[in-house]
């Protein structure tokens, strides 16, 4: 039976593009081993969770190594961290913030503005695995269809939470930031704020394939602002290997990001430049041709 | 729109229950929640646990710190840490005198199940009082009920009373009948235009208008004017004999 329908499909062994069935990335973990082909979101996995231990360890442990949380924290006890977007609302609602926050907001746009902002959203947002997970299950349920908006969304909303905190005076988005509120929620406790993120889960799984974080989030499109001259960029640099088999499109959380670097549209260096890509490197794993690497923005070789 | 109807819904939701008490040196509530990034680091370095980040469904702004008298008070430490945590201002470092806080105002709120104003002598709430003497006094009042005995009464003073909390959680009633209240709640406002005519008469070191005329005030006429205290046993001269007095008055409060 199985003989019969190969023969008739015609459906080569393991590699070639009518293998269609096949999930992305699948050929990758034959050509390339599992591991390295999740070299990439092993590591983001892993640092993902090490810095949400980091903050769970006071509360669990007594171990005091950062305190607060994603909105503004403190490690050992000297180093502030906080968050520049919630500055930005609380700026716009009329505050003038202390020197310590505005140290610590200045640090971390630093480090965002040097590096690339949207790192946050793919190494550190905890909200990164409830999206992915969601992404994940949409694909393996084979989910369709649905209403996305459009990826300007979010940049329409970053302007419009500015407005209404300098409007209301309070920080507007904080009402309902499920980036926040997931993090705050793992470290200090939930109440009903579970419900945002399952809310947010839903939205991606049943109605807007990548439809958060890609879409509607405001906090990813201020790092995407930062984004802009981003040190770490994926490059395409051995895209004349591309075997069209689209598993990149498929797990970039951002897909509009990839063409013109892999298909040389408006631009003829294969580096991804684009502000939206959050330099996951899921896009590296994937492949089994070894088209992508991580490298910096000046690195424009190709080969 | 949508940030909109999330800013507007803020504004909804930024109404407070009355028993939510913010930390010492919380700025008003409009500006608090223009500061408070709910980071959390108040709740960490408070050493007593009194402080919470709400959580949606506490109805409090959710992430930001409160806590409830009546179920962990504040326990005014010298060095206020929670301000000092505060990297934003939410909570204003002017403030570095415990005793200058207000985080809320006491207030005796019902005097129907007081032990002290039914004539007992409870006192918890004057004996923890941080402030005691300043924020809590008892004042000694004569009991009509016994006609006999002393009440002492309670009493908060909204100049030293911190909102601590402390005598709200000790009432030893299943339901407090001191509770701290935001001011907003507990304290009515004078009128900007009102003048108490016996501090502007002590200001002046005299009456503003001059020297009124004196009418005789009858069965007093043997007292100096605006004098009308009574001394015990003192018997108007055209007084009725009084009703009786005592346990069997039939007096009611």
């Amino acid at each position: 039976m199985s003989a019969a329908s190969q023969t008739g499909t015609n459906v080569p062994p393991v590699s070639g593009r009518s293998a269609v069935m096949m999930r992305p990335g699948a050929e990758a973990v034959i050509e390339k081993g599992w591991v390295r082909a999740h070299k990439w979101l092993l590591l983001r996995r892993l640092t993902q969770l090490g810095i949400l231990a980091l903050f769970m360890l006071g509360p669990w442990f007594g171990l005091w190594i950062v305190k607060g949380n994603l909105s503004s924290s403190l490690t050992l006890g000297v180093l502030p961290l906080t968050d520049p977007y919630l500055l930005l609302q609380s700026v716009a609602a009329g505050q003038v913030p202390y020197k310590e926050a505005l140290l610590g907001g200045g640090i971390v746009a630093a480090f965002y503005l040097l590096f690339g902002g949207r790192l946050f959203c793919s190494w550190v947002c905890p909200v990164n695995m409830v999206t992915d997970a969601a992404a994940w299950l949409r694909r393996r349920l084979g989910l369709k269809g649905g209403k996305v908006p459009s990826e300007y969304t979010r940049y329409w909303l970053l302007g419009l939470t500015v407005l209404a905190s300098a409007l209301t005076g309070a920080m507007a988005w904080e009402w309902v930031n499920p980036v926040s509120m997931l993090h705050r929620g793992l470290i200090f406790g939930f109440g009903l704020s579970w419900g945002i993120v399952l809310g947010v889960f839903l939205y991606d799984l049943l109605i807007a394939s990548r439809g958060w974080c890609g879409h509607v989030c405001p906090m990813g499109a201020f790092y995407g602002v930062l984004n802009k001259t981003a040190l770490i960029r994926v490059t395409a640099d051995r895209r004349s290997r591309c075997d069209d088999c689209m598993d990149c499109f498929a797990v970039c959380p951002e897909p509009q990001v990839i063409r013109p670097a892999l298909k040389a549209v408006a631009q003829d260096h294969p580096l991804i430049l684009d502000q939206d890509c959050t330099s996951c490197g899921r896009c590296i794993d994937v492949c089994s041709k070894d088209v992508f690497r991580l490298t910096t923005r000046f690195d424009r070789s190709e080969s | 729109m949508l940030a909109l109807g999330v800013g507007l819904y803020g504004a909804e939701a930024s109404a407070r229950p009355a028993e939510a008490i913010r930390p010492p040196g919380a700025l008003p509530e409009s500006d608090f929640l223009a500061a408070c990034v709910r980071c959390g680091l108040c709740v960490r370095d408070c050493p007593f646990d009194t402080l919470k980040l709400s959580e949606l469904g506490d109805n409090v702004a959710t992430g930001t710190p409160f806590f409830e008298g009546r179920k962990v008070p504040c326990e005014m430490c010298d060095d206020i840490p929670c301000v000092k945590a505060c990297p934003t201002g939410a909570l204003d470092r002017e403030l570095t005198d415990i005793g200058k806080a207000r985080m809320g105002l006491a207030v005796l709120i019902d005097q129907e199940t007081c032990l002290n104003f039914l004539g007992l002598r409870c006192d918890v709430c004057y004996r923890v009082c941080p402030v005691i003497d300043k924020a809590i006094t008892l004042e000694l009042v004569h009991n009509p009920r016994s006609d006999r005995h002393a009440m002492l009464l309670p009493t908060v003073h909204s100049d030293h009373c911190t909102g601590c909390g402390k005598c709200e959680h000790a009432c030893v009633l299943p339901e407090a009948a001191i509770k701290v209240l935001p001011h907003k709640l507990a304290q009515g406002k004078s009128a900007e235009h009102y003048r108490k005519g016996w501090v502007e008469r002590e200001a002046a070191g005299g009456s503003l208008i001059g020297e009124q005329q004196q009418l005789p005030m009858r069965g007093l006429e043997d007292r100096k004017y605006g004098d009308t205290r009574v001394a015990p046993g003192y018997v108007p001269p055209a007084a009725q004999p009084a009703r009786p007095g005592g346990i069997d008055s039939g007096w009611k409060p």
